[in-house]
């Protein structure tokens, strides 16, 4: 029975050449992803809707719907 | 490891099961003590992870079974079949196959499951007609309704939340 030496040292350095690169590349993917489906649209939603955003208006129509304790609704 | 559970010493237990078995108007008052296996001696454990025990199956030998030992000892071309199958016997109790037989263990371990969660559910059960207090009011749909206008009104999360999804014109959701 004569079979080969098995494979003694370097295991861990092996596996580690296999697999560092597509972990890091699965992150970076991952990372990147987030960015342009997550975090992307949500930094546009707020540019939308601070572009046609009135304050004042915003502030009369939450004070007629009577939410405040400072002013009341026009009318009382 | 150390459990001894009463149905894995089947083979173990097997010579003395046989003492321990007999009716007890056969055995003395005295000697209705459980026999306890001692586990400071090497033991015989039919295992399929662990192929050579510490001990042989059988190490008290009748006189048969030692000049059996003796032919063992010469060169085995010798040895019928039956004699090659009694030798493993005597250092085995079972073999791998009948190890690995399918016991119907898993009936009792799925009704034990069952039982129990109907145990769980009756418990409960119990608890919410014994122990619960009174439920809040908070709970109403007339009060979540108004929770709901309410919040609506003070316009929380009107970028991508709720706000964001009703529309204020016509009074309905988007």
């Amino acid at each position: 029975m004569s079979l080969p030496k098995p494979m003694m040292r370097g295991l861990l350095a092996k596996r580690l050449r296999f697999h560092l690169p597509i972990a890091f590349t699965l992150a970076l993917t991952a990372a990147i992803a987030f960015k342009y489906t997550v975090t992307e649209p949500k930094k546009q939603a707020y540019a939308d809707f601070y572009k046609q955003y009135d304050a004042i208006k915003d502030f009369n129509a939450m004070r007629e719907a009577g939410v405040f304790e400072s002013v009341q609704p026009t009318g009382k | 490891m150390l459990r001894l559970t009463t149905g894995r010493v089947g083979c173990l237990l097997a010579r003395r099961a046989t003492a321990a078995l007999t009716t007890s108007s056969t055995r003395m008052a005295s000697k209705e003590v459980s026999e306890s296996v001692d586990m400071s001696q090497p033991m015989y454990w039919d295992r399929v992870d662990i192929p050579l025990p510490d001990k042989p199956y059988k190490d008290v030998l009748t006189d048969a079974d030692k000049s059996l030992k003796q032919k063992e000892k010469g060169p085995w071309g010798q040895l019928t079949k039956e004699e090659k199958i009694a030798l493993y016997r005597l250092t085995f109790c079972k073999t791998y196959p009948e190890m690995k037989q399918q016991t119907a263990e898993w009936k009792t371990v799925i009704g034990g499951i069952f039982f129990f969660l109907g145990f769980t559910g009756i418990v409960i059960w119990w608890q919410s007609v014994y122990v619960y207090p009174p439920r809040p009011r908070t709970f109403d749909d007339e009060w979540k309704s108004q929770q709901l206008k309410r919040m609506l009104d003070m316009k929380i999360n009107p970028i991508q939340g709720i706000s964001a999804k009703w529309d204020y014109e016509k009074g309905q959701w988007k």
